[in-house]
This record gives C-alpha cells, sequence and structure tokens, in this order.
C-alpha cells in the first residue's frame, strides 16, 4: 500500500513539476511588455464598452488615453473618472458639456392613432427599413425599442402608457448609443442643464402642416410661432420642423406658451403660477417631478385612457 | 374598415409545416413500432412507455413554468416525442423509478438546461438513455424475452438480447425482422421501424441522406470485417436489423435539433455514427454502440455545419 | 416528356390562379391619377413639367437622371394639379405629380390603331434601344430595372439568346398569362425586336405548366409565324421566375455570384416587358399603362385590367366589387415577393403586377416558436444559402460574417420563410444583413 502511495506522490507531483515549469517558461518567453498603466486606467473605467468615447471598448481608450489623453472623455464615467485618470497619467482633461439623450417624439399611443399593424422581425432597424411605421408619421418613433436594446446603463425604458422611449435621466451617461441605433434618428444628446431641465421640439416631423397634423395631434406643425417668440434665436425653422439650439436656449419657455400643439415641450421644471388670461394653463396635479406634456390641443386628441389627462381647467 | 391593415415584409405566404404537426408526423411514425412492441412486451410495453411520456411532460412542465415563469410548450409535442424515444430504448420491464430518472436527466439536463427546444447540444432521449445504463447496467441489460412476457411487467422473464456477441449468428433474420427476439422496447421489429421511416420520407419530414449514408456505412464496414474475420457475428445482415440501427437510424439520428443542416454535412454525419457503430460494437465493451456513436457525432454536429456548407448557386458546373 | 426545372432549392405554394380565366379589361382612366417619379430602380426621373401645365396621353412628364433611370410619360391628359411628395405603399413620402384628368387626348405621334406591325427589320439595334430609353420601358415583371440598361451590352460581353419570362410562378398574378393569350403576336414581335437589339438569333420563352392553353397557342404561333423562337414549358416550382433561376432552367447554365445574366450570354425580359418593347418601337407609344391582376379569396370578381400608371388602388378595388370584409392584408405584386401596402390611396406604378386582397385568415404569420434547426430554409434556399445562419448573423448585425457566408447572392424569394415551420422571421433579418452589406460594399468601393 505505502508504495502504491509514494509512487502515486511522486507521479502526481512530477506533473506537477513539469506543468508548472512549462507554464513559467512560456508565460516569460511570450510575454507581451504592456504598458502598466492600460491596466491602471481600465480599472478605473465603468467597464460598460459603451462605445461612448469613440473608441471599441473600455480597454481601448485605455489604451488611447495613456498614448495622448488630450481630447479624451469618458462620457459614461464622467468628469469624476476622468479626474482620475488624469491623475494616474499626469495632465489636464478638458471636459465637454455635460449632455443627455432626449426623445424628441411625442407621439404617443393617444395622440398618434395607429393606421396599421406590423408584424415580422420586432426592430425598429427593420421595420424602418421597409415601412415608414404603424402610424401616418413616417418620422416619428416605432417603439419597438432598439434604443432599449442598446443601452448599457438601464436608463432607457418604453414607457407603456405612451409606447415611447422614456429616458431616466439620472442613469443616462450620454454614451450616444441610442441615439445612433435610432433608425428614425429621433433621439438626440442635448446639453444637461440644472436638474434636468429641458426646453425642447418633441418632433421630428418634416411633412407640411396639415398632414403632420393628421397623422399625430402633437406633432411640429411648423407654424413658426415658437420662432418668433424665442429672444435668443435659439429656435429654427426649416421643412416645417421648428428646431431649438441646446446651446443657445436660455429656458425662458416663451416658446412653450406659443405652441398650439403642444409639440414643444418642458420637462422637469417647477410648476408654472396659473396665470389670469387664456395662457396655456399647467397644472400643478401631476407634480413637480412629473413631465408636463399638456398643452390644450393634447387633449382635443382621441385619448382612450392617458393619466395625463386631468387637466380640463379651461 | 374597422380593422387596420396588417403590414410585414414578403413572403405573406406560409407552407403547411409547423413545429407541432412535424412532432406529431414522427410520433404517428412510431406508432407501427410501438403496437409491435405492444404485442410483444404486452402490458410492460403500455406501463414504460406511458411513464415516460408522462414524466418527460412533467419535467418540461416544472421547469417551463416554475424555474423561467414561461409559457409552456407541452402541445408542440416535443416533450411527448422525446418520452416515446427514451421508452423505445429501454427494456420493457425496467422500474418506473428508472425511467423516472431517465426523463429527469434527459428532459432536465439534455434539453432545458440548454435553453429549450432547438438549443441542445445533444439528443435529449439518448442522453436520458445512456445516462441510465451507465447508472443502471444490470436493468437496462436485462430484457425480457418477448410474447411469453406478455402478461409480465416487472417479474419478466429476462434472456439476452441478440446483440450479445455469443448469441449473434444463432437467432433467425425472420425472427429479428418481426421483433421476435429480446431488445429495448422500440428497436426490435426493424420492419415496423422501416415502415415509420418510409412514412417520414414521404411526408418529407426527414430527408434520406442521415438514414442511409449510416445504414449503408454500418453495411460496407461490417462486411468487410466479415469478410476478413469470418465471424458469423459480423454478418452485416444482423449488425443492419439488430439492436438499435434501424431505430437510431430512422428515428433518433434524424433528430432535428441535433443533426446537421446541409444534406453533405448530414452525409457525413450518418457515415460519422455508422462506423463509430461498428467500431463500438465489435471492439468495445458494449454489445450496442448506436447511443454512443449518434452522441458523439451530434458533439460535431456544429463543427459539421460549419465546415460543410450547401452547395451555392453559381458554385455547380 | 421531361419538364425543365431549375436544380436546387425551391418551394411549391398553392397557385390559387383565381382570376386566369378572365379577359384583360380596359379600366377607365380615373378623375386624377398621382404619377410618383420613382418607379424604377435607379435615380428618380426628374421632372420636367410644372404645375399648371397641360399635358397628354404620352407627354414626358420626368427625365431619365442618369444611366439607370427612365422616362416617365403623362398616361392621361388634363393638367397638372401639383408636384409634391406623396406617401407611397410603404408610407414614407415621395416625389410625385398629380394631373387632373380632362378628355382623353393622346400626343399625335402615338399609333392608336389595332394593326399588327411585324416589319422588325425597318429599325437598327440602336434605334430600337432608343425607342426603348425614350418610352421609359422598364422591366414588367415588379423588379422594374429599366429596359434599355439591360438592352445596352458592354462591348466586351456577347449574348447569345433572348430569355423571355413568362413563368409567372408568384400564386394569383394572372396579368402575363392573360398579356400570353392576348398579345401574343405583340410579344413574339417584341421579343424579335429584342433579339435585334442585343444581335442573337435565338430567343426562349419560359412558361409553366400552370399555363397549358398559353403554352399551346405559342407553340403553334411560333412553329408557324416564329421559327426563331421556342416555347420552353416548365415545370411547376417557385422562384422558376427569377432571372438567374430561369437561365439555369432553360440554358442549364448558372450565373455565378455577384455576376449579371449577360456573363452566361442571356438576356432576360419579362413577357409584359416585350409587348412593351412592341409597343414602344411599332407603335410610338411610352409605357403608360399595364395589366393589374386584382385578385384576393374573398374578391368578388378578380379581374385582370389594363390600367393607366397612376390609377389609385382603390378605384381597383372597387372595380372588383369593392373590398371584401374580412381583408387582412393588401398587397401590392404576389404573396410571396410582393409588399403589403399601408393605404389604398397609393397609385399603380411600372411595377404594379396585381393587387391582392388576403383575408384576414392568411394575412397573419403564424405563432413564433423556437427555430428547431430543421434545415428547411437551407432545403428550401434556391440559391443554396444558409438562411437560419444569415438570420442570426443579421439579428446580430454581425454584417461581416454575413457577408463572408454571401448574404448578397440572397434573391429574396422568401422561400425560407415560406418553409419554416417554427414561423421564424428568417428573412426579415436576412433582408436587414443583406441591405447593410450593401452599404458596406458601395462605402468600400467609394473609397477606392
Amino acid at each position: 500500500m505505502d508504495n502504491v502511495i509514494v509512487v502515486s506522490l511522486l507521479v502526481l507531483g512530477g506533473i506537477a513539476a513539469l506543468a508548472a515549469v512549462i507554464l513559467y517558461v512560456i508565460s516569460k518567453k511570450f510575454k507581451v511588455e504592456e504598458d502598466p498603466r492600460i491596466d491602471q486606467v481600465a480599472d478605473l473605467l465603468p467597464g460598460a464598452n459603451c462605445g461612448g468615447c469613440g473608441y471599441a471598448g473600455c480597454r481601448n481608450f485605455a489604451e488611447g488615453c495613456v498614448k495622448d489623453l488630450n481630447g479624451k472623455f469618458c462620457t459614461a464615467g464622467g468628469s469624476d473618472v476622468m479626474a482620475k485618470i488624469a491623475e494616474v497619467l499626469g495632465g489636464e482633461v478638458s471636459a465637454p458639456d455635460p449632455k443627455v439623450a432626449v426623445v424628441r417624439c411625442g407621439g404617443s399611443t393617444a395622440c398618434r392613432p395607429k393606421t396599421n399593424k406590423y408584424e415580422g422581425a420586432a426592430t425598429c432597424a427593420i421595420v424602418a427599413s421597409t415601412y415608414g411605421g404603424e402610424t401616418g408619421c413616417a418620422f416619428g418613433c416605432i417603439g419597438l425599442g432598439d434604443c432599449v436594446a442598446v443601452c448599457k446603463f438601464g436608463a432607457l425604458s418604453i414607457d407603456e402608457a405612451t409606447g415611447l422611449p422614456k429616458v431616466n435621466e439620472e442613469k443616462c451617461t450620454a454614451c450616444g448609443a441610442c441615439a445612433s441605433a435610432c433608425p428614425k434618428m429621433v433621439i438626440e444628446l442635448r446639453k444637461k442643464a440644472l436638474k434636468f431641465r429641458k426646453v425642447y421640439v418633441s418632433c421630428v416631423n418634416k411633412d407640411k402642416g396639415p398632414i403632420a397634423k393628421k397623422a399625430c395631434s402633437n406633432a411640429c406643425i411648423g407654424c413658426g410661432k415658437c420662432v418668433k417668440a424665442c429672444n435668443f434665436e435659439a429656435i429654427k425653422l426649416e421643412n416645417n420642423l421648428a428646431y431649438i439650439d441646446s446651446s443657445l436656449c436660455k429656458m425662458c419657455r416663451k416658446c412653450v406658451e406659443q405652441c398650439p400643439t403642444g409639440a414643444l415641450k418642458e420637462e422637469n421644471f417647477p410648476p408654472r403660477k396659473p396665470k389670469d388670461e387664456a395662457a396655456p394653463q399647467l397644472n400643478a396635479a401631476s407634480g413637480a417631478d412629473k413631465v408636463n406634456i399638456n398643452p390644450p390641443q393634447a387633449q382635443q386628441a382621441p385619448m382612450a385612457d392617458n393619466k395625463n389627462n386631468q387637466s380640463n381647467e379651461q | 374598415m374597422s380593422n387596420l391593415l396588417t403590414i410585414s415584409p414578403s413572403p405573406h405566404a406560409k407552407g403547411k409545416d409547423t413545429v407541432q404537426n412535424l412532432m406529431w408526423s414522427v410520433i404517428l411514425a412510431l406508432v407501427p413500432a410501438f403496437l409491435f412492441s405492444l404485442y410483444m412486451f404486452g402490458i410492460g410495453a403500455l406501463v414504460t412507455t406511458l411513464v415516460s411520456v408522462g414524466f418527460c411532460m412533467l419535467f418540461e412542465w416544472i421547469v417551463t413554468k416554475i424555474f423561467l415563469h414561461e409559457q409552456h410548450h407541452l402541445r408542440d409535442g416535443s416533450a411527448i416525442l422525446t418520452g416515446i424515444l427514451l421508452a423505445f430504448n429501454l427494456p420493457s420491464n425496467i422500474s418506473p423509478f428508472i425511467v423516472m430518472v431517465g426523463a429527469a436527466v434527459a428532459i432536465g439536463v439534455a434539453k432545458m438546461s440548454f435553453g429549450g427546444l432547438g438549443m441542445n447540444l445533444f439528443n435529449p432521449a439518448l442522453v436520458g438513455r445512456v445516462f441510465l445504463l451507465i447508472s443502471f447496467p444490470t436493468q437496462m441489460t436485462s430484457w425480457p424475452v418477448p410474447i411469453e412476457s406478455r402478461l409480465q411487467y416487472l417479474d419478466a422473464v429476462t434472456g439476452a438480447t441478440p446483440m450479445s456477441h455469443d448469441m449473434l449468428g444463432k437467432a433467425d433474420i425472420m425472427d429479428m425482422l418481426f421483433g421476435m427476439t429480446g431488445g429495448s422496447l422500440g428497436e426490435v421489429a426493424a420492419i415496423a421501424l422501416i415502415l415509420g421511416g418510409v412514412y417520414l420520407l414521404w411526408r418529407r419530414i426527414i430527408t434520406w441522406h442521415i438514414p442511409v449514408s449510416i445504414i449503408a456505412t454500418v453495411a460496407i464496414f461490417s462486411l468487410i470485417v466479415w469478410l476478413v474475420t469470418g465471424d458469423a457475428g459480423h454478418n452485416p445482415v444482423y449488425q443492419l436489423i439488430g439492436g438499435g440501427l434501424m431505430l437510431g437510424a430512422i428515428f433518433m439520428a434524424t433528430d432535428y435539433v441535433t443533426s446537421p443542416m446541409s444534406s453533405k454535412g448530414k452525409l457525413i454525419y450518418g457515415v460519422g455514427i455508422g462506423v463509430l457503430t461498428v467500431l463500438i460494437r465489435f471492439w468495445a465493451s458494449y454489445p450496442e454502440g448506436m447511443s454512443f456513436a449518434i452522441l458523439l457525432m451530434n458533439a460535431v454536429t456544429p463543427l459539421i455545419n460549419k465546415k460543410f456548407k450547401p452547395t451555392r448557386f453559381g458554385e455547380s458546373k | 416528356m421531361e419538364l425543365k426545372t431549375f436544380s436546387m432549392g425551391g418551394v411549391h405554394p398553392a397557385d390559387k390562379k383565381l382570376s386566369a380565366g378572365s379577359p384583360i379589361q380596359a379600366f377607365p382612366v380615373p378623375a386624377q391619377v398621382t404619377i410618383p417619379c420613382a418607379m424604377h430602380i435607379g435615380a428618380p426621373a426628374e421632372i420636367v413639367v410644372a404645375k399648371g401645365d397641360k399635358v397628354k396621353v404620352g407627354t414626358l412628364i420626368a427625365k431619365a437622371n442618369g444611366f439607370v433611370s427612365a422616362n416617365i410619360h403623362s398616361s392621361v391628359s388634363g393638367t397638372v394639379f401639383k408636384i409634391e411628395p406623396v406617401a407611397d405603399a410603404s408610407g414614407y413620402t415621395k416625389m410625385a405629380v398629380v394631373i387632373n384628368v380632362e378628355g382623353d387626348e393622346w400626343e399625335e405621334t402615338i399609333d392608336r390603331t389595332p394593326d399588327i406591325n411585324a416589319n422588325v427589320d425597318a429599325y437598327s439595334p440602336e434605334e430600337i434601344i432608343n425607342l426603348v430609353h425614350e418610352a421609359g420601358v422598364v422591366g414588367m415583371g415588379g423588379a422594374t430595372f429599366p429596359t434599355k440598361v439591360k438592352l445596352s451590352i458592354p462591348l466586351e460581353k456577347k449574348a447569345e439568346a433572348v430569355l423571355i419570362n413568362a413563368v409567372e410562378c408568384e400564386p394569383y398574378l394572372t396579368a402575363d398569362h392573360r398579356v400570353l393569350l392576348e398579345k401574343a403576336d405583340e410579344m413574339l414581335i417584341g421579343t424579335r425586336l429584342l433579339m435585334k437589339a442585343v444581335k442573337v438569333e435565338r430567343a426562349y420563352v419560359g412558361i409553366e405548366q400552370n399555363k397549358m392553353d398559353a403554352i399551346e397557342k405559342l407553340t403553334a404561333l411560333c412553329a408557324s409565324k416564329y421559327p426563331d423562337i421556342t416555347i420552353v414549358p416548365l415545370k411547376l416550382r417557385y422562384p422558376q421566375g427569377s432571372e438567374k433561376h430561369l437561365i439555369k432552367a432553360i440554358m442549364g447554365k448558372e450565373v455565378p455570384s455577384g455576376r449579371l445574366p449577360i456573363d452566361v450570354g442571356a438576356v432576360v425580359d419579362n413577357a409584359g416587358t416585350a409587348v412593351a418593347v412592341y409597343e414602344a418601337v411599332m407603335k410610338k407609344k411610352p409605357l403608360i399603362e399595364r395589366v393589374v391582376t386584382v385578385t384576393g379569396d374573398s374578391v368578388k370578381n378578380p379581374s385582370n385590367f389594363m390600367v393607366r400608371i397612376g390609377t389609385p388602388i382603390q378605384a381597383l378595388i372597387e372595380a372588383v366589387g369593392g373590398l371584401p370584409e374580412d381583408t387582412g392584408k393588401i398587397i401590392s405584386g404576389g404573396p410571396m415577393m410582393g409588399k403589403a401596402i399601408t393605404r389604398t390611396d397609393i397609385p399603380v406604378a411600372k411595377g404594379t403586377s396585381g393587387v391582392l386582397m388576403l383575408p384576414e385568415s392568411l394575412a397573419h404569420r403564424g405563432p413564433l416558436a423556437n427555430c428547431i434547426r430543421c434545415g428547411k430554409c437551407v432545403d428550401a434556399c434556391p440559391m443554396g444559402l444558409e438562411p437560419y445562419l444569415l438570420a442570426i448573423y443579421g439579428k446580430n448585425k454581425n454584417f461581416e460574417e454575413s457577408e463572408a457566408n454571401h448574404v448578397t447572392d440572397c434573391i429574396e424569394c422568401g422561400c425560407c420563410v415560406f418553409s419554416c415551420p417554427s414561423n421564424r422571421p428568417i428573412l426579415d433579418f436576412v433582408r436587414f444583413g443583406k441591405q447593410n452589406v450593401m452599404k458596406i460594399i458601395r462605402a468600400r468601393s467609394a473609397k477606392k
């Protein structure tokens, strides 16, 4: 018996020793020399490989940073992460304006009635390559969630009530994956303001006013009232569509009051004080943190059970 | 118009095949063999099949409903088919507890843990069968004597299979063709299995490539060995109609999920199974090699799919 | 007799040629037509009329814009009402000319007599090609490839035979069938013009055996009057009407991957195109009308109409007894390759071979199941591709692998989806992959 144990110990030990030697030799011989700082930087990064920086993945970005930090910015990690990276590598980081993804389509199921039923592969990209969509609007959100699928931070979800994607601003890192995944280019990265306040045109329909209006009661009809209302020349009207430049907008919200269809939206502002005259009322009922999408026209649309439909103070 | 027009990319026409009717057609093709085994093994055949099908369905239901919280797919018939095929690979006098273990392995391990229908790498019924063969070698290799033991179940009189080497060459070919020999429940009657195979070919549910290449390979390979050794047990006729060859070639190896896609790939796969079967039967410690051969080739199927692409239009002359 | 067919893949959809017995009826001119500027493959035509202009039947309203493009003519006489983007079958808007109809006055150059003019020798190949170009003739089978481009054969290549595609392998459609029966002489003279244009001595007309009356009539006609044209009866099988598969069936040659029919010496044109060529050359009549099959399982009177381009599809539907109650899907074209349309106010275009109203029971894809890797799509693929694999690559946006697995060979015939027992949207993903790979290839060649 003893003999067996000794022999097996020797044999197994021998194999182990041999394997160790082979491993050691190979690891020495084929070692790839690498800047240790790449690992350090890579460890600091969020590791989501979102591609927001323009590199294929976080490690590639780290390599890029080690080569030259100038102009590099990790949108997902933000300036905190970049500060730490700068500490490791030395040098300065220039932070671009923080941004956040905004869904520029207000065509909820209630105000944009379906004209067709789509069947087939359920991705927005495929629908967009064969059809304009299930509604009369060939520009707006398709609602099958290609953007949700690509978001690595769980910041997007399809709102069941509206059928549109909803951005969780806290989680959004502005990596831009959703914006490039959207075949209709509905999602835009816009300047992030205090408390995620934003004023934007929630429509990308370039059809003429009556056609756009017929397809969606929330559409921009290109009337130009907002352009006149804006004192900062932040709004441009092109192809029957208004667009607010977020770098010029001062968030005065005058334009929002002018919009006849409710395509212009203000979000995350404290509720406005009700005015005496017939200015568009904005109810406090929906709460300060809620999105105020209560344009007067929206209520005339055939609404089923829209939760935002409680503001009938006219 | 009240209804909205449906829009979808082309085509807008659809053939008659559905997963459900494909599975049920295979089940239908197994009916002759089942009737034969009822005649041969009586109560035992019925009980074992029912137990196997029942547990397969139960385990599938448990996994989909309780573990995965999904809609169950029992109606597509794939669990039933796995149950029947598993039962066909068992002796008719086997304990229902062993069948249950086999069903659990087949459905739980071999099928559902890979992601359910269409995702499994190995044929579930065969994984169940091989698991039982290794775990319960005695029970799995003592087959009841046909006809005599019709009214007995667990206490059936057992005898050796003609596939054990010393028995081969003594059995009568007509007996083997018509199932008058011992063996697993569904594999005994070669003629009934061939009948089912013809039906499947006629309905275009399977193509000829896999069964024909397996049968041809086994025939040629064993003929060569037989001519060289002169051993009566290597007679290709016995090799073809004995044991699980017909069941394997027609029903198990042609399983959609675990067999290659292209015609070329199917031929390679069939030849591989044939060669491995003969090798295991003649020179390994098990008298029957079909199950192992199929499982080994299942493992190679992804590689075959990658390597043997169909001939493209414009490539051939 | 051993009937010819192609070698691999293919399926057998139910025939359902409901309107085969209905003669072509001239469809009344509507009150207003909408003529899109992109009715062909290639660059959209450039509009040469303005709002308020008076036009006659046959007046040029849009000029071919580049080599792969086609002229467009007014199909009615009247006044240009507006020129603006109009939503098409997909819901996207495309530039179109809307004309209000006033009377029915034709351009004087057009010969409207029914006389058959068989004097092919009066025209040189260049003249024929030029007249075909002037008339804006495009492939009438549905692909709408400008015919002039097909006939302009590069110097280094040589045609051997003209193949006339009268297969009509799509279920339901009977437009070509009726053309063969009612315009046999025109079709065969058009074929001779095509032969002359590409300088060949032989032509073959491929017809599937479900059109026995047409096969018999044309065979007799060819034997007596057109000995240089052979009628080839073909076995019933989809997609025999695909250009490449028709060449394989008739000439026994396979067009290699990424090559054109002319590379194996074939020039393939649709039977309807041959008639259009005849009219363009002999009658100086531009392509302003076409035969459209209006059919469906529940349609009261499935019919074949001679329709002016630009007529709203809604008018055709009303003419066959209105939209059936149970309609679930309307398809422009056949059920295998046609496009489900979003609305009925869209116009008939040069490539509209049929309007098919599918009842609700046939309008939907079956319930989706897991892929069971049965390989039926692989067996059915007439191009010898692996649709299941291409679908996975398409879904995962793995376009490198899609390209390596020859996604660009796909002819989008739909055999894979037709044969799939799990109702998987295979072609949706394959087509997506193909579109993207094409984009990548174009970008790559633009870079070079």
